[in-house]
């Protein structure tokens, strides 16, 4: 809340900024409906081709977490809000290495297991 | 205040290090997100373990077997509009307009609810038909996943109420205005944790 800053009083500019903030609830709430309708419909059409559907399924769900952070969350790359974004960077950072991190070890361990058959076997 | 307009206005010709410690707005909401961000990792160790163990069904039913889109699909309208409803109580509650905040806290606190209830009335028909998080690993980090979710969104609906008992009673004070901003940051985080839910979890089941 900058306007918190210069508090001196109530400026008419305060009730211009917050008409443009529910602009941006509104805009945000269209597309992310229309996000949103795109991925159930992507989950049960036979229009795509079925093993693209995970793909365009994480390409839209990116998207709508883009449209939540910037018209909900109102975080953007301008020079007063440096720290936030590079705070959702690293967050980001992290959150792929835990992910994708954890599923290319346990894949990897997966392949590396001998069959549980013979593994039952090799302990008798 | 005064010392802040002044760096405010000139904020070019005073370095950085020079203009003092920010508003508490500022780092109050600054930390909050810090707070988020750490959150969402947390998450990410959930999702990351759904995503090993959702294929381990141990004879039981798939996930495709279990969830109901349409049932998915209105769980995701109620969070989606109660963010929107709570983004306006926040501006509502910015403007100290308290006739206008009520009404959007109220749908806020509706919506979530009805959210709740859905979830609920989803995993007791699950636990009802023997699919319990004991039945199979991939029930496990389901009901891990979905339930650390739900548990957040129960946390910030007790959080909600207790915002429109201090706004009754203390009023829009300025730190009661920074505790909704904080709430409001919180709800909007879970909407975003919750994209990835019914993306990996509901729309990808196989």
């Amino acid at each position: 809340m900058n306007y918190e800053r210069n508090a001196q009083g109530k400026a008419p500019g305060i009730t211009e900024h917050s008409r443009i903030r529910r602009r941006s609830y509104l805009i945000g709430l269209f597309y992310a409906a229309i996000l949103t309708l795109a991925s159930f419909w992507a989950a049960s059409t036979d229009l795509v081709y079925a093993p693209g559907v995970p793909i365009l399924l994480a390409v839209l769900a990116i998207a709508q977490m883009g449209v939540h952070l910037v018209f909900f969350l109102h975080i953007s790359s301008a020079p007063d809000q440096t720290n936030n974004f590079l705070a959702l960077a690293f967050g980001i950072f992290v959150v792929g290495l835990v992910v994708f991190g954890s599923m290319i070890i346990m894949d990897n361990l997966n392949h590396a297991m001998m069959p549980m058959d013979q593994l039952m076997h090799m302990q008798r | 205040m005064n010392v802040m307009t002044q760096a405010a206005s000139t904020s070019e010709a005073v370095p950085l290090s020079m203009r003092g410690p920010a508003p508490v707005q500022v780092v109050v909401g600054y930390g909050f997100w810090l707070f988020l961000l750490s959150d969402i990792i947390i998450f990410a160790a959930l999702f990351a373990t759904y995503a090993v163990l959702s294929g381990e069904t141990n004879g039981g039913p798939p996930g495709a077997a279990l969830f109901d889109r349409t049932h998915v699909f209105f769980e995701t309208a109620c969070l989606l509009v109660s963010s929107v409803t709570c983004g306006f109580a926040t501006l509502a509650v910015q403007r100290r307009n308290m006739l206008v905040a009520f009404p959007w806290m109220i749908a806020t606190l509706v919506l979530g609810a009805a959210f709740l209830c859905l979830e609920q009335s989803e995993f007791v028909h699950m636990l009802a038909t023997g699919n319990g998080p004991s039945r199979s690993a991939f029930l496990s980090a389901f009901f891990t996943l979905v339930g650390a979710h739900g548990l957040h969104v129960t946390v910030g609906l007790v959080w909600l109420v207790i915002m429109m008992l201090q706004a009754a009673t203390l009023g829009l004070r300025p730190m009661v205005r920074r505790r909704f901003f904080c709430f409001g940051l919180f709800w909007h985080a879970l909407d975003i944790v919750w994209i990835g839910v019914f993306t990996i979890v509901y729309l990808g089941a196989r």
